[in-house]
C-alpha cells in the first residue's frame, strides 16, 4: 500500500520491496514438497503392487493357464473357464445395457417433461450410480434367478452387472448430450427436422465420444466385480464340456476366479496362480480402457 | 416476383422510391393480437401486422423489446421454450399456425430460419446442405441440390473444391452463409433471420445483406436487426418494437410502435418514439 499510496518513493525503496521474503518461499517450497508427497503415494503403492504381482504371477502365466480349467493342482490349473466366462459377460452386458442405457439418457434429457417426477427419477438414478455391487447381485439373485426362475446362469450373471452399471451409462450419457450445443439442435429443428430426426442424426453423433467412453469405463468396472456375480449364482469352476456362451448354463468369471484362487490353502495357488490371473485380468481392463481413449480421439477429430 | 427486387447502392443509401413498388401486396403472414408470454411474464403483446410475399422485412427495436421472440413465432421455434404461450393468431397463407391441427415440423420445412451465431453442424459442408432434404425423404439429386443452395447463397465459388470439408472449417461470415443455403435447400417459402450479421465482421456482414436482397427475389424474408443502417439498407418494410413499462403494475412488455415502408419510416416516422429511436436517442 505504500508504495502505491507515496509516489515519490525512491528507487532503493522500490528494490527494497520487491525482494523476495525468505519466510514466504520456505512455505511455497513446503507446500510443494507435500503435494509432491501426495502424487508419489499413490503412485508408488500401484509400482510396488503391479511389480509384486508380476514377480508372483509371471511364472505361471503359460498357454496352458489360459486354456486349461481349474485344477487341484496349481502347475496345472487354468483361468479358461473365467476368461472365457468375463468375455461372454462383457458381451452380453454391453449388449444389454449400452442401448437401455442411451435410450433412457436420450429421453430423460431430450423428450422427458420437465416435470417434478422427471427430476426425481433423475435423482434416484443418480444416487442408485452409488449403491453398493453387492446390492445388485442380490437384487438379480431374488429377481432374476428365482423369482423370474432363469437359476443361477450366465444370464442371470449378466443382468446383475446390467443393473449396476446402467445408472453409470445413463448419467454418462446424460452429461454427454447435455454438453451438445443446444444451437446444434435448433439448427436441425429449424430446417425442419422432427425431434427424433434432430437428436438421432445430430446431437447423438456429437455426443457418441463421450457416451462410448462412458459406457466402457463403466463395463470394464463391471466386468471387475467379483461380488454382484458371485451372489447371482457365479461359480468357481465349469464342466469342460459346458458352452461359455449358453445363457441358461452356470458360469465363472476372472474376479471370481481369483477369489477362489486366494481362498485355497496350498500357498502357491493364493500367490503365483492368483497373480497370473489378476495380471490377465488386468490386462483385459487395460485393454478396454485403451479402447476408451481411441475412440474418444478418434471420434473428436 | 422481380418487381420488388432492386440493386441496392450500398455505399450511398440511394433507393428507389415506394411509389415504384407494385400496388398490391401479397400477404404471407398476418397477425392478430398477437402476444407471447413466458409464465407470468408477457414478453411482446397485441401485435397486428401483415408481411408480404417477397420483400424484406426488418424488425429493430433496442433490447429485450421481444423482436427475436416475435421472429420465432413465426416458424414455432419458440415451441423449444419451456413455459412459452402464444395467443392471438399467427395466420401463414391464411392459416393459424398455432391451430390444434398444425403439425410444426412442416411449418418448419416451409419457414426456415437462420440464427444469431452460425450454427452449422460438426459435419461437412456438404452434409450440412444435405440433411434437410434427406430428412425429407429427397434420395436423388442430392448434388444438384447442395450446388444450387451454395449457389444461392453466393458461397459455391468458394467451397466447390473442399465440399466434403468440415463446416467448422469456414470463416464465420462463410459459416452463415451455409446456414441460408442449408435453410434454402428445403425450399421454404420464408427465411426468418435472426440478426443474423451482428457476428460478423463489416465485409461478411456486407455480403449477408447483398444475399438477402437477392434472395428476396425467391423468397419473404424476415430480419430481426440492431443495426439500423442495416434495416435501411436492406428492407422494403421496417417495424419498429419498443418496450412498453407499465409502472402501476410494474411490468413490461414489447409493443409494436409503427409499422410502414422502410424509407418512410426512416425519413418521415409518425410517431415520436420511432423517431427518437432512429435518431439514436436510445435504444
Amino acid at each position: 500500500m505504500t508504495l502505491l499510496s507515496t509516489p515519490r518513493s525512491t528507487t532503493k525503496d522500490v528494490a527494497i520491496a520487491l525482494q523476495t521474503s525468505k519466510a514466504s518461499t520456505r512455505k511455497e517450497r513446503l507446500f510443494q514438497l507435500f503435494l509432491l508427497f501426495s502424487t508419489l503415494v499413490g503412485l508408488v503403492i500401484l509400482v510396488v503392487l503391479l511389480v509384486d504381482i508380476v514377480v508372483d504371477g509371471f511364472s505361471s502365466l503359460d498357454l496352458g493357464f489360459f486354456t486349461d480349467y481349474t485344477s487341484r493342482r496349481p502347475e496345472d490349473t487354468g483361468i479358461r473357464a473365467g476368461l472365457t466366462g468375463t468375455l461372454s459377460l462383457m458381451v452380453l452386458v454391453a449388449l444389454i445395457a449400452f442401448p437401455i442405457g442411451v435410450g433412457s439418457a436420450i429421453y430423460l434429457e431430450s423428450f422427458a417433461p420437465r416435470t417434478w417426477f422427471t427430476r426425481f427419477m433423475q435423482l434416484n438414478i443418480t444416487n442408485l450410480a452409488g449403491v453398493p455391487s453387492v446390492v445388485y447381485g442380490l437384487l438379480a439373485a431374488a429377481l432374476f434367478a428365482y423369482i423370474l426362475n432363469f437359476g443361477r446362469t450366465l444370464i442371470t450373471g449378466a443382468l446383475a452387472l446390467v443393473l449396476l452399471i446402467l445408472p453409470v451409462i445413463i448419467v454418462a450419457g446424460k452429461e454427454s448430450i447435455k454438453a451438445v450445443p443446444p444451437s446444434i439442435y435448433q439448427g436441425a429443428i429449424a430446417l425442419g427436422a422432427t425431434p427424433w430426426q434432430a437428436v438421432y442424426k445430430q446431437v447423438l453423433p456429437v455426443a457418441m465420444p463421450g457416451i462410448l467412453t462412458g459406457t466402457i469405463l463403466a463395463l470394464s468396472r463391471a466386468i471387475g466385480e467379483a461380488a454382484p456375480i458371485l451372489v447371482a449364482g457365479a461359480v468357481f469352476s465349469r464342466r469342460a464340456d459346458s458352452e461359455p456362451w449358453n445363457l441358461t448354463e452356470p458360469f465363472a468369471a476372472l474376479p471370481v476366479q481369483i477369489f477362489d484362487f486366494v481362498k485355497r490353502p496350498q500357498e502357491a495357488f493364493q500367490v503365483e496362480v492368483a497373480a497370473a490371473g489378476i495380471l490377465v485380468m488386468l490386462f483385459v481392463l487395460l485393454l478396454m480402457n485403451s479402447a476408451a481413449i481411441v475412440l474418444r480421439n478418434r471420434y473428436s477429430k | 416476383m422481380t418487381e420488388t427486387y432492386r440493386e441496392i447502392n450500398l455505399s450511398s443509401n440511394h433507393r428507389t422510391t415506394e411509389d415504384t413498388m407494385p400496388q398490391v401486396q401479397e400477404t404471407v403472414f398476418s397477425l392478430q393480437s398477437v402476444g407471447i408470454k413466458y409464465g407470468d411474464f408477457s414478453a411482446v403483446s397485441n401485435v397486428n401486422m401483415e408481411i408480404y410475399k417477397n420483400q424484406v422485412t426488418a424488425f429493430i427495436g433496442p433490447s429485450g423489446c421481444g423482436k427475436s421472440t416475435l421472429l420465432r413465432t413465426f416458424n414455432r421455434m419458440n415451441d423449444l421454450v419451456l413455459n412459452s404461450k402464444v395467443v392471438g393468431e399467427v395466420a401463414y397463407q391464411g392459416k393459424n399456425i398455432y391451430d390444434q391441427d398444425v403439425d410444426p415440423v412442416e411449418v418448419r420445412r416451409r419457414i426456415g430460419m437462420v440464427f444469431q451465431q452460425p450454427n452449422p453442424f460438426p459435419k461437412s459442408i456438404y452434409d450440412n446442405i444435405a440433411f434437410g432434404p434427406r430428412n425429407h425423404g429427397v434420395k436423388e439429386g442430392i448434388d444438384d441440390i447442395v450446388e444450387n443452395s451454395l449457389r444461392n447463397a453466393a458461397l459455391w465459388d468458394e467451397v466447390k473444391n473442399k465440399l466434403k470439408s468440415p463446416a467448422l472449417s469456414l470463416s464465420g461470415g462463410q459459416q452463415q452463409r451455409l446456414c441460408i443455403a442449408r435453410s434454402i435447400a428445403v425450399e421454404p417459402d420464408v427465411i426468418l433471420m435472426d440478426e443474423p450479421a451482428s457476428a460478423l465482421d463489416p465485409i461478411a456482414t456486407l455480403k449477408i445483406e447483398h444475399l438477402m436482397r437477392e434472395l428476396a427475389a425467391k423468397y419473404t424474408i424476415v430480419v430481426v436487426t440492431h443495426n439500423m443502417q442495416q434495416a435501411l439498407r436492406v428492407s422494403d418494410k421496417t417495424a419498429f418494437f419498443n418496450l412498453e413499462v407499465d409502472e402501476e403494475k410494474d411490468t413490461r412488455t414489447g409493443v409494436l410502435v409503427e409499422y410502414g415502408p422502410t424509407t418512410k419510416l426512416f425519413t418521415d416516422p409518425k410517431n415520436e418514439k420511432t423517431s427518437d429511436y432512429i435518431k439514436g436517442k436510445f435504444g
